[in-house]
C-alpha cells in the first residue's frame, strides 16, 4: 500500500464535508471515485495533496503520516495533482506551465519536457502561448504534463474529463497506460460511471461525505451502484 | 528658459524615479500588496548606506553593497513576520499595515537621525560631467538613469527566463495550484520583498548622493514610484521607465517656468495621463 | 481584478442606550458650565478628532475606500474659512458651513479620478490629490502661500453670540469663544454619527430587500456599490471640510504644512478608527478615548508616541482586527448602536 486515508475528516469552517474517509491505493494500482456533485470527491483530493490540511495519521503515504503537511511539501514527496478545472497559470506559456511542474521536484523517471511533448505532440507545437489560450482538450494535456513532470509516485485526476468532447477524452484515456507506465499509481475522479469501471481495478463510490460502495468493478453489479451514487431513496 | 537641457535633465531624473518605482512594482505585481511604506523604506536604505560612508568611512558604492544584503533581511522577514499575515482578499488590513509601518519608520528614523537633511558624500563624481556636444551631462545622473535601466533588464530577466521567475508569476496567477507545484507562497512573498528591499537599496543609493534627504523625504518618493508605475501601465518596467520619464521631465519643465512649481508639474501630467489613459500608457494585453 | 460586495447584518435594538446616549448629549451641553477652560479646551481636541474618525470610518469602514488623503478636504475647508473670513469679512460660523460645501465641490471631481483607480492604488491616489491641493494653495498668495496667515483678530473676537456666552457663563471673551466652537464641535460630531447612523440603516435595510427578493443578488448589490462609494465619499468630504473649517478658525493661524497634515488629519484619525474598532459607531469613540489617554501619558517621549501608535495600529489589525470595540463586544455581547453590517468589497481571488 503506497497511499491510505484512515478515518479521514474536512472541513470547510463549520462545514463537514467528509466523515471518516477510507481509500487505500497499491503501487501501479488505478482506483477511480464515482459519486454525485457535492459528495466530496473534490475535497478528498485536496485532503489528500494537503491543500486541506487534516490530523496527521488521517493521510498515510509510504507508512508515513502526511495529513497536517501543506500541499508544496506533499508534492515534493511525489503526489502529484490535476486538479478539477486545470487551474493552468494564465501568466506562463504552455512550455512554463510544463517546466514549473518539475521546479520544485525532478523526480526520477521518464518524464520531462521532451517525453511530455512525445505524449501530447500537440503541445509541442503551441508551447510558446498562453496556457489558457489553447483549447479545453488541450489544456486537460497541460495539466496532466505538468503533473507528471515531477514524476510523481501518485498522480491524483480530478474530474478528468469534465466539459471535455468524447473524442478528447478518448485521446487522454488512451494515453493512460503510458502516463502511469512506470508504476505510478493513480487515484481518478469520474463522472462517467462506465468509464470509472473500465479504467479502474478498485472503485469507490461516494455520497454526501462518506463512502457509500467499493469494490473491483467485476464485482459490482450496475443497480448496486446505482443505489449507492444516487442514494437509496432514488 | 526650457532648453534641450532641461528635457535631458528631466529623462535622466526618470531613472531614479524608475528605481522609485521597480521595487513597488515589484511587490504589487506578485501579491497584490500596495506597500505605503515604500518611500520610507528607500529613505532608511539612504541613512543605512550613510552610516556606512560617514562612521565606517566607507565607499557610497561599497556601502550600498554591504547594505543591499541587509535590507534583503529586512524585507524577507517583514514579509514573513507581518505582512504575510494580513494578506488575502481584503485590501484594508495591508494597507494600514504599511500605513502604520510608514509612520514607525519616519519617527524612528527621526529620534536616531534628527530632523536635519542629510546627504551622501560622493567627492569628485558629484560634479563629474561628461560632454555630448549639445550639453554636458552630470556623471551621476547618468549612472542613476544607467543602472535603471540594468535593474530593469535584470528583473525581466528573473521575471521571464528563470525558474523563480515561474514561481513569482505562477504565485501571483494563484497561490494554492502554485503550492500543488511544490512553491511555498510565503516564500515567495518574502523573497519577492527581499528583492524589492535590495532595489530600494540602490534607489536609496542615488537618492541620497543626488539630493539632500530627512525622515519625513519617504512619502513624495512613495507618490513619484506609484505615478511611475501607474502612468506605465501595471506590470510593465519599461512602461514604469517612461512614466517616471514623463514625471521627470514635467519637474524640470516645472521648475524651469517657476521652481515652486517643480513637484506639481510632475502630479499634474500624472493626472493628465490618469485622466486620457487610465490603465497607463503600455498596460498589460 | 474585480469587486464584489457582500452585506453583514445584525440588528439588535438598544433603545435604552438611546436614552443614555441622549442624556450624555444634555450633559454635553451644559459642560462649559461645570469644567475649567482647558478641559473644554481638550474636549473641543478630541470632538474634532471624533467627527474626523467617523468621516473616515464612513468611508473605509463602510464604502470600502482606504484613503489615506481625507487631509484634502481638511485643508480645504480650512482654507475656505480663511479666505471669505478673512479677504471678504463672512460671519465665521457660516464660513465653517461654506467649509464643508467647498470640500464637497472638489471631492466630485477627486472622486471623478480616483475611482479609476483599483482598490488599493486609490489610496496612493487620494494622497497625490491631497498634495496637489497642498502644493497649490501654497502658491495663493492671498492667504499667505506657502507661509500661511492668521485670521483678522476683530473677526475672531467678533463672533456671533461671545457676548451672550460670557454672561451666561460670566467668563472671558476668549473662554466664551472657546465655548461656542465646543458646542459647534459637538453639534458636528453628533450630527456626523447620527447621519451615517440613519444612512446605513436606511441603506442596508434596501440592500437586504433585493438580496432577499432577487437571485441576481450579487448584481443589485454590485450596483449599489457604486453608488455607496460615491456617497460615503462625498458626505466623508463634506464632514472633513467642516471640521476642518472649524479647526483652524479655534486656531485661528494657518499654514499649507498644518491644515494639510498627513499625520494630524489622517494618521491619527486611521489610527483612531483601527484601534478602537473598524465599520462600527461605538469604535471610533473608544479610539478617541484611548488616543488621548495615550498622548497625555507619552507626550514627554516626543515621536515615540508615533512610533507606539502605529505599533498599536499594526498589533491590533493583525490580532484583533475588529479592534477594542470588537474585544468588547465578544466579550460583553453589547451593542449600543445595531449597526454591526457593513459593505466589504473584496478584490477577487478564487480558491482552489
Ligand atoms: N471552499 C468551500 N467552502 C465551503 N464549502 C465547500 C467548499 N468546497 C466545497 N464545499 C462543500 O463541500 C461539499 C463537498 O464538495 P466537493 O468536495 O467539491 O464535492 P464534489 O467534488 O464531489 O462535487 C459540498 O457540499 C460543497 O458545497
Ligand atoms: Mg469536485
Amino acid at each position: 500500500m503506497i497511499l491510505q486515508t484512515q478515518d479521514l475528516t474536512a472541513s470547510y469552517g463549520d462545514f463537514r464535508a467528509l466523515f471518516g474517509v477510507n481509500i487505500s491505493l497499491e503501487p501501479g494500482q488505478i482506483v477511480s471515485i464515482i459519486g454525485a456533485n457535492g459528495a466530496g470527491k473534490t475535497t478528498l483530493m485536496r485532503s489528500i495533496s494537503g491543500v486541506l490540511q487534516n490530523a496527521p495519521e488521517q493521510v498515510v503515504f509510504k507508512g508515513k503520516p502526511i495529513g497536517d503537511l501543506p500541499a508544496s511539501n506533499i508534492m515534493q514527496r511525489g503526489i502529484a495533482m490535476v486538479p478539477e478545472g486545470r487551474r493552468l497559470f494564465p501568466s506562463l506559456s504552455v512550455e512554463e506551465n510544463l517546466l514549473v511542474g518539475a521546479d520544485r521536484r525532478k523526480g526520477s523517471g521518464p518524464w520531462n519536457l521532451h517525453s511530455v511533448y512525445a505524449l501530447f505532440p500537440i503541445l509541442s507545437e503551441f508551447r510558446s502561448r498562453p496556457a489558457t489560450a489553447l483549447s479545453g482538450g488541450q489544456q486537460q494535456m497541460i495539466a496532466i504534463g505538468r503533473a507528471l513532470m515531477s514524476n510523481p509516485e501518485v498522480l491524483l485526476f480530478d474530474e478528468i474529463s469534465l466539459g471535455l468532447a468524447p473524442i478528447v477524452i478518448r485521446e487522454i484515456y488512451a494515453a493512460m497506460p503510458k502516463i502511469l507506465s512506470q508504476g505510478t499509481g493513480a487515484i481518478i475522479v469520474e463522472q462517467d460511471i462506465a468509464q470509472a469501471m473500465r479504467v479502474a481495478s478498485y472503485v469507490y463510490c461516494m455520497i454526501e461525505g462518506k463512502v457509500s460502495l467499493e469494490g473491483a468493478p467485476a464485482d459490482l453489479s450496475r443497480s448496486v451502484v446505482h443505489e449507492a451514487y444516487f442514494g437509496a431513496a432514488a | 528658459m526650457i532648453g534641450i537641457d532641461t528635457i535631458i535633465q528631466g529623462v535622466l531624473l526618470g531613472g531614479l524615479y524608475a528605481l522609485f518605482a521597480s521595487g513597488l512594482s515589484l511587490i504589487f505585481g506578485i501579491m497584490r500588496l500596495v506597500n505605503l511604506a515604500h518611500g520610507d523604506l528607500i529613505v532608511f536604505a539612504g541613512y543605512l548606506i550613510l552610516v556606512g560612508v560617514s562612521v565606517f568611512g566607507l565607499n557610497p558604492f561599497l556601502s550600498a553593497l554591504i547594505a543591499a544584503p541587509l535590507m534583503f533581511g529586512v524585507g524577507w522577514v517583514l514579509q514573513l513576520a507581518v505582512l504575510n499575515r494580513v494578506l488575502g482578499h481584503n485590501i484594508l488590513p495591508p494597507l494600514l499595515v504599511t500605513f502604520g509601518l510608514s509612520v514607525i519608520l519616519q519617527n524612528l528614523l527621526l529620534e536616531t537621525f534628527s530632523a536635519d537633511s542629510q546627504r551622501i558624500p560622493v567627492g569628485v563624481l558629484e560634479t563629474a560631467s561628461v560632454d555630448i556636444g549639445v550639453t554636458s551631462l552630470g556623471l551621476l545622473p547618468l549612472l542613476t538613469f544607467g543602472s535603471a535601466i540594468a535593474v530593469i533588464l535584470i528583473l525581466n530577466w528573473i521575471f521571464y527566463r528563470t525558474a523563480l521567475g515561474r514561481a513569482f508569476r505562477a504565485v501571483s496567477d494563484d497561490p494554492t495550484t502554485a503550492s500543488l507545484m511544490g512553491i511555498k507562497p510565503n516564500r515567495i512573498f518574502a523573497l519577492a520583498t527581499g528583492l524589492a528591499l535590495v532595489i530600494v537599496t540602490i534607489a536609496a543609493l542615488y537618492l541620497g548622493m543626488r539630493a539632500n534627504f530627512d525622515p519625513t523625504t519617504g512619502p513624495a518618493r512613495l507618490l513619484y514610484a506609484f505615478e511611475a508605475v501607474i502612468i506605465g501601465g501595471l506590470g510593465n518596467l519599461w512602461g514604469t521607465l517612461i512614466g517616471g520619464m514623463i514625471i521627470g521631465v514635467s519637474q524640470t519643465v516645472g521648475a524651469a517656468l517657476n521652481p515652486e512649481w517643480q513637484i506639481l508639474a510632475g502630479h499634474v501630467a500624472f493626472l493628465i495621463v490618469l485622466l486620457i489613459r487610465p490603465r497607463g500608457l503600455m498596460p498589460k494585453q | 481584478m474585480t469587486h464584489n460586495a457582500r452585506i453583514e447584518i445584525a440588528t439588535r435594538s438598544s433603545r435604552v442606550f438611546l436614552v443614555f446616549a441622549f442624556a450624555a448629549i444634555i450633559a454635553a451641553v451644559f459642560l462649559p458650565a461645570f469644567v475649567s477652560r482647558g478641559i473644554i479646551k481638550d474636549m473641543f481636541a478630541i470632538l474634532t478628532l471624533l467627527a474626523l474618525a467617523q468621516c473616515w470610518n464612513l468611508l473605509a469602514g463602510y464604502g470600502g475606500l482606504v484613503s489615506v488623503g481625507q487631509q484634502a478636504f481638511v485643508g480645504l475647508g480650512a482654507y475656505t474659512l480663511f479666505a471669505v473670513v478673512g479677504l471678504y469679512g463672512f460671519d465665521p460660523l457660516l464660513s465653517i458651513l461654506m467649509g464643508g460645501v467647498v470640500a464637497l465641490l472638489f471631492a466630485i471631481p477627486f472622486a471623478f479620478f480616483l475611482f479609476r483607480l483599483d482598490g488599493a492604488y486609490f489610496a496612493i491616489g487620494s494622497w497625490v490629490l491631497a498634495e496637489v491641493a497642498r502644493l497649490s494653495v501654497a502658491q495663493w498668495k492671498a492667504v499667505g502661500g506657502g507661509t500661511g496667515t492668521s485670521l483678522p483678530r476683530d473677526t475672531v473676537r467678533s463672533m456671533p453670540g461671545t457676548d451672550w456666552v460670557r454672561a451666561l457663563f460670566d467668563v472671558s471673551g476668549s473662554a466664551a469663544r472657546d465655548i461656542i466652537l465646543y458646542w459647534i464641535a459637538l453639534i458636528l460630531a453628533v450630527a456626523l454619527m447620527t447621519a451615517i447612523y440613519v444612512l446605513m440603516r436606511r441603506r442596508i435595510g434596501l440592500g437586504l430587500t433585493a438580496v432577499k427578493d432577487n437571485a441576481e443578488a450579487a448584481r443589485s448589490v454590485g450596483i449599489n456599490a457604486s453608488a455607496i462609494k460615491w456617497m460615503t465619499y462625498l458626505i466623508s468630504a463634506f464632514g472633513a471640510g467642516m471640521v476642518g473649517a472649524l479647526i483652524f478658525l479655534q486656531t485661528a493661524r494657518i499654514s499649507p504644512g498644518a491644515a494639510f497634515s498627513v499625520t494630524d488629519w489622517t494618521a491619527f484619525v486611521i489610527f483612531v478608527v483601527v484601534i478602537g474598532g473598524i465599520g462600527t459607531l461605538e469604535g471610533p469613540i473608544l479610539g478617541v478615548i484611548v488616543f488621548f489617554v495615550l498622548q497625555n501619558f507619552l507626550a514627554d517621549f516626543g515621536s515615540w508616541y508615533l512610533v507606539a501608535l502605529g505599533a498599536a495600529g499594526i498589533v491590533v489589525m493583525i490580532f484583533a482586527p475588529q479592534g477594542l470595540w470588537g474585544l468588547l463586544r465578544d466579550r460583553l455581547g453589547l451593542t449600543l448602536f445595531p449597526l454591526r453590517r457593513r459593505v466589504i468589497f473584496t478584490s477577487e481571488r478564487t480558491d482552489l
